[in-house]
């Protein structure tokens, strides 16, 4: 369980002052000129040797990922994106960073801006997220204002602007390309890659890798590599939701066992452990866990992936007994019809697809083969698009029958008894 | 260079290649629909997948660069199912409705689905269905058929560059259109059907006309504007149905105007397919042999330099020649092909050359247009000049009316006033023009058919000399024609002979027999009242209600021909239909005419006639191949430069729908007119 002292957020419930007095007296931007003084390399470096990996979803260590900045640039700008746009469901993390302890993510934007030789850091906020780009914004005037960025931020000799842009409401401008397209002004639709983004000069972090760097800088690379397991190192903010007594934002150590985060935290599953049907461990996109493998499933990016699920956004979703799963899933396909972007063909036929047969399968009106089918086009989806996306809309289906085919078998037979056989659509519907 | 191996095959191909290239270097075929190699790459059919080694999933080639040593798999199982399944999605949502499908036959989904298609669908769910969108009367739409591989939109952008083709809405709701619904507004919009891989976009003149296996496909060069364009002919017995580009990366790499693509219903409308006399004032059907008798008898007694002879904008080169040499014959030197006026000067090529030729384009790095506006007299080129703007930002000029050319063009003000300040150095422009190494002066009809014409180009011609376009190595001296015929007629020296008159001195009762070579483009009121016309051509238009005598002849897609186009390239089209009625190849006509007179012209078939082409003029022997020169001869054309008017240049074409005989009498043609050139109120506005 991790200690009071080692917590990096520790005003996330918003309890203290959000604005810059309230940031100092934590310990925010103390000395910050010194942390640059360090050196362009000496931050990378120690970011690398903190093991941070990237808190958006995918993992990607963070040092790593800013050692990709060209070291000399070839005449254009480099830049820092701050990727702000929490669409995952179920993920409220930066929300919370943004709106109780904005300075965090200025400093950290300072700091990795800094390191790799960018003089702008934009911020895409969700544009749902009103208040927390109305504080973010403060807390961005209030950085100007006591010279801790700008021209000659914190007195270190080196120029950096933090931009707010909001977004307009899609879950693929969280898409770190589809991000990019649309902080330029164009439809928010994936790049191809490569070329990757830091590769020519534009690095998109996640709103808590940014916002962590400060502390392990001032704290060193060993302290945060010392929490956590190894190569799954530091703390995490995880947002239990669901089927909880207490839902909750915590930050806890990567590593901790799944039962012991809800039960500590979360107050418990409704109706006790035994209650607990499924979990789905990191956000909407990634596969769900019967309570068997709860049981014992640490949560960290390597053990989940052992699982055949992910750690994502560290977003719990808890499910008990109550829940009718295949439709909760059929609803994560009905909001992944709906955010694909259109661009590129299996994601944009086979969300839509994937929909309709997971309504059939709530209903029971399908029959036993189709669910073979199923999981069939969701493989034809997965790795064959531009972005991740095709995945994301892949995973929980193949979770739900990877685990979970009893159940919809059962369903079909139901409804078999009830109306003789399926009735599928007509082509006149 | 990269060494690549695919499928066990090593090839070499440049760094930066994409690996579809290096499959296709290595002759394997990958399968695509949004993929063009003429357009920006888009990736998102993923119909391209291939297997690369010791990547974990499949990567779409198209856009995936080469490296070294790079191992790619185009045949695994793991392509296989990948095109499957991308293969499957793209039927689900699709009609198949192939047998009402204009594309059938001819469809990119079609006969990939042969190669990766299922035999039956496992797809239970209702069909997506997309409202249909007007794009005006040239390109149909059935949405629903779309695939959204984004040609159309990328086309209409890059290379059409107008704002028109969007997609609206994401996911499956995704639909490609205008968003506010409104005709296309682009000169090569036409280019969009043939980009379509399925049957969302088609021909809306040739809808439901004919399946593609039922054509004969014959080559072609379009004559409605002076590019040369190459065009394959598509007829079903006696019918021209349609008209689609060839490749020729030197003249029109792919694409076709929407003129010359569209115009093809005038073929049928109009025609003079038998010969008529006019007696007492009215033109009444004759034969043949009435209309020479007629026309010899008229000849009798009359002296060589009363006989005149115009020829048109559509002629080929044979029945020109002909022509002059019947004039020859009889013993006239009044020879003209300029019968909008323009002071071209015919005494040395390079005067009346698009010299910098049209691929040379790509090689400019500045360009001047002056009394020219390529968007209407040459899309085709057009789309060449913009591509190189876009490539390079290159900085260009406009002498003349200010226009939307598709292209940020400076304009440098409306008369040649413009260009007395670029000689003399005081222009703004003149140090873009200056820096330039290989600047391209373009004059336009609009500035050469002015009375101070022949000063205008002088003067560019100085413009060319003075800011370094005329070098052994680069030649920046272009005139942009608009009549496809009058480079060919101006290498056969059809222009007045020694003591002959020219096209106005014709006119006005000047000569008493005049033969109208389908000439159409100048008022026949001018001509004199008693002179004696002969109108020979292929459409009823002003020269033939004007004339004497009409002597049918073909149009261009009914003979075969030489055409020379601006740049001085000489391009042979071939017959596809035959003329319809009594109308006869109009060489032949000529050659017959000179029999009934005695005077038998020395050719009986089109070897022999081709034979005196190459006579009269060497460069007819060098068909299709263009070599280039550099300026020889700093020494100008024939013109005071300093005799420009300060009278604002005009544009020689208003209306670029309806330019000649042919184009006047199609009805789509003048839906064109009407949406585009002078759209009526309607009812609500």
């Amino acid at each position: 369980m991790l200690s009071d002292k080692d917590r990096i957020f520790t005003n996330l419930y918003g309890q203290h002052d959000w604005r810059l007095a309230g940031a100092r007296a934590r310990g925010d931007w103390d000395n910050t000129a010194a942390l640059l003084a360090r050196g362009r390399d000496a931050i990378v470096d120690e970011i690398k040797a903190s093991g941070l990996r990237g808190r958006g979803g995918a993992g990607f260590p963070t040092g790593m990922k800013w050692s990709f900045m060209p070291k000399v640039s070839d005449g254009r700008p480099h830049y820092l994106i701050v990727n702000a746009d929490e669409s995952e469901p179920g993920t409220c993390k930066d929300r919370d960073i943004m709106r109780h302890d904005p300075h965090k993510l200025v400093e950290g934007c300072l700091l990795a801006s800094f390191a790799m030789g960018a003089h702008a850091a934009y911020i895409y906020i969700r544009g749902e997220f009103y208040n927390e780009a109305v504080n973010l914004q403060h807390a961005i005037d209030e950085a100007y204002e006591a010279g801790l960025i700008g021209k000659n931020a914190c007195g270190s000799g080196w120029d950096c602007d933090v931009y707010l842009h909001r977004g307009a409401g899609a879950y693929i401008c969280g898409e770190e390309t589809g991000l990019l397209e649309s902080l330029e002004g164009k439809k928010g639709m994936p790049r191809l890659k490569p070329p990757f983004p830091a590769a020519v000069g534009s690095t998109v972090n996640n709103v808590e890798s940014i916002s962590v760097t400060p502390t392990i800088m001032r704290r060193g690379a060993s302290w945060f590599e010392a929490l956590g397991r190894p190569k799954n190192s530091g703390t995490k903010v995880f947002c239990i939701s669901g089927h909880v007594n207490k839902p909750c934002n915590v930050e806890e150590e990567l590593g901790i066992p799944l039962k012991e985060l809800i039960d500590t935290y979360a107050g418990g599953v409704r109706g006790g452990w035994d209650n607990l049907l499924a979990v789905i461990p990191g956000g909407a996109s990634v596969p769900l866990l019967p309570k068997s493998i709860c049981d014992t499933v640490l949560m960290d990016f390597d053990s989940l992936r052992e699982v055949r699920s992910g750690l994502g956004t560290a977003a719990v979703i808890v499910m008990d007994k109550s829940t009718d799963l295949i439709r909760a899933i059929a609803r994560l396909s009905q909001f992944y019809k709906h955010e694909s972007c259109g661009q590129c063909t299996p994601c944009r036929e086979g969300t839509g697809w994937m929909m309709r047969v997971m309504y059939r399968m709530v209903q029971g009106r399908a029959e036993p083969e189709e669910i073979d089918i199923l999981d069939q086009v969701t493989r034809q989806v997965e790795g064959h698009t531009i972005c991740a996306l095709g995945d994301a809309a892949a995973w929980p289906i193949q979770g739900l029958i990877r685990h979970f085919k009893p159940l919809m078998l059962e369903r079909i037979a139901e409804y078999k008894a009830k109306h003789g056989r399926p009735v599928l659509p007509m082509a006149a519907e | 260079m990269a060494k690549v191996t695919v499928d066990g095959i090593e090839v070499e191909v440049p760094n930066g290649s994409t690996v579809l290239q290096a499959c296709e270097a290595a002759g394997k075929e990958i399968p695509r629909f949004c993929y063009h190699e003429r357009l920006s790459i888009a990736g998102n059919c993923r119909m391209c997948l291939v297997e690369i080694e010791r990547a974990p999933k499949p990567v779409s080639s198209c856009s995936f660069p080469v490296a070294d040593n790079m191992v790619v798999k185009t045949d695994s199982p793991m392509v296989r199912n990948g095109r499957r399944g991308v293969m499957e999605f793209l039927l689900i949502n699709h009609p198949l409705d192939c047998p009402i499908c204009d594309q059938g036959g001819e469809c990119d989904l079609q006969d990939q689905a042969l190669g990766y298609g299922m035999d039956h669908s496992r797809y239970k769910e209702n069909k997506r269905a997309v409202k249909d969108k007007d794009l005006g009367p040239l390109v149909k739409t059935v949405m629903t058929r779309c695939i959204q591989c984004t040609r159309c939109i990328r086309f209409v952008s890059e290379v059409a560059g107008v704002p028109d083709l969007g997609a609206t809405s994401r996911g499956e709701n995704m639909e490609v259109g205008t968003y506010v619904e409104r005709a296309l507004g682009s000169e090569l919009s036409g280019n969009i059907i043939d980009l379509c891989p399925v049957g969302a976009l088609t021909s809306k003149p040739y809808a439901f006309t004919a399946r593609p296996w039922e054509l004969k496909k014959t080559d072609g060069i379009d004559v409605l504007d002076a590019v040369g364009t190459n065009i394959r002919i598509d007829s079903r017995g006696p019918e021209v149905l349609r008209i689609l580009p060839r490749i020729n990366n030197d003249v029109n790499e792919e694409w076709l105007g929407d003129k010359s693509r569209f115009f093809v219903d005038g073929l049928k409308r109009r025609r003079l397919d038998r010969p008529w006399v006019r007696r007492d004032g009215r033109l009444v059907p004759a034969s043949w042999a009435e209309a020479f008798a007629t026309i010899a008898q008229r000849l009798q007694g009359v002296p060589g330099e009363r006989i005149g002879a115009v020829a048109g904008d559509l002629c080929d080169a044979e029945s020109m020649l002909a022509l002059k040499d019947l004039m020859a014959a009889l013993g006239s030197a009044n020879l003209d092909c300029r019968q909008d006026g323009a002071r071209l000067d015919a005494s040395r090529r390079d005067f009346y050359l698009f010299n910098s030729s049209i691929a040379g384009i790509e090689e400019a790095d500045a360009l001047l247009l002056v009394g020219s506006n390529p968007r209407h007299e040459a899309p085709v080129l057009n789309a060449r000049i913009r591509k190189q703007w876009l490539h390079t930002n290159m900085p260009l000029g406009v002498i003349g009316p200010a226009a939307d050319l598709t292209y940020a063009a400076t304009t440098l003000g409306d008369g040649p006033g413009a260009i007395s300040a670029l000689l003399d150095g005081s222009h703004s422009f003149a140090p873009m023009l200056r820096d330039a190494k290989k600047p391209m002066i373009v004059v336009g009809q609009g500035a050469l058919r002015r009375p101070d014409g022949a000063a205008v180009l002088a003067a560019c011609w100085k413009l060319a000399a003075a800011f370094g376009g005329l070098s052994a190595g680069w030649h920046g001296f272009n005139v942009l024609h608009t009549a496809a015929a009058r480079v060919g007629a101006l290498d056969l020296g059809f222009v007045p002979g020694p003591g002959g008159r020219g096209f106005e001195s014709m006119l006005g009762g000047r000569v008493d027999v005049l033969w109208l070579l389908g000439a159409d483009e100048f008022d026949t009121a001018r001509i004199g009242a008693d002179t004696f016309v002969v109108y020979q051509g292929h459409h009823g238009d002003r020269g033939a209600a004007r004339a004497d005598v009409i002597l049918p002849g073909a149009a261009f897609t009914e003979k075969p021909g030489t055409y020379v186009n601006m740049e001085g390239r000489v391009q042979r089209g071939l017959l596809a239909v035959y003329p319809p009625g009594q109308a006869r190849e109009d060489w032949r006509i000529v050659r017959a005419f000179s029999e009934v007179i005695g005077r038998t012209l020395p050719y009986n078939d089109l070897p022999a006639l081709r034979k005196r082409l190459e006579q009269a003029n060497p460069v007819f022997a060098r068909v299709g191949f263009l070599p280039r020169f550099g300026a020889g001869d700093e020494s100008g054309p024939a013109g005071d430069p300093t005799a420009m008017s300060a009278a604002p240049l005009a544009p020689a074409v208003t209306n670029y729908y309806q330019t000649d005989a042919i184009t006047r009498a199609s009805p789509t043609m003048a839906a064109c007119t009407e949406i585009y050139v002078a759209p009526t109120l309607q009812a609500a506005e």
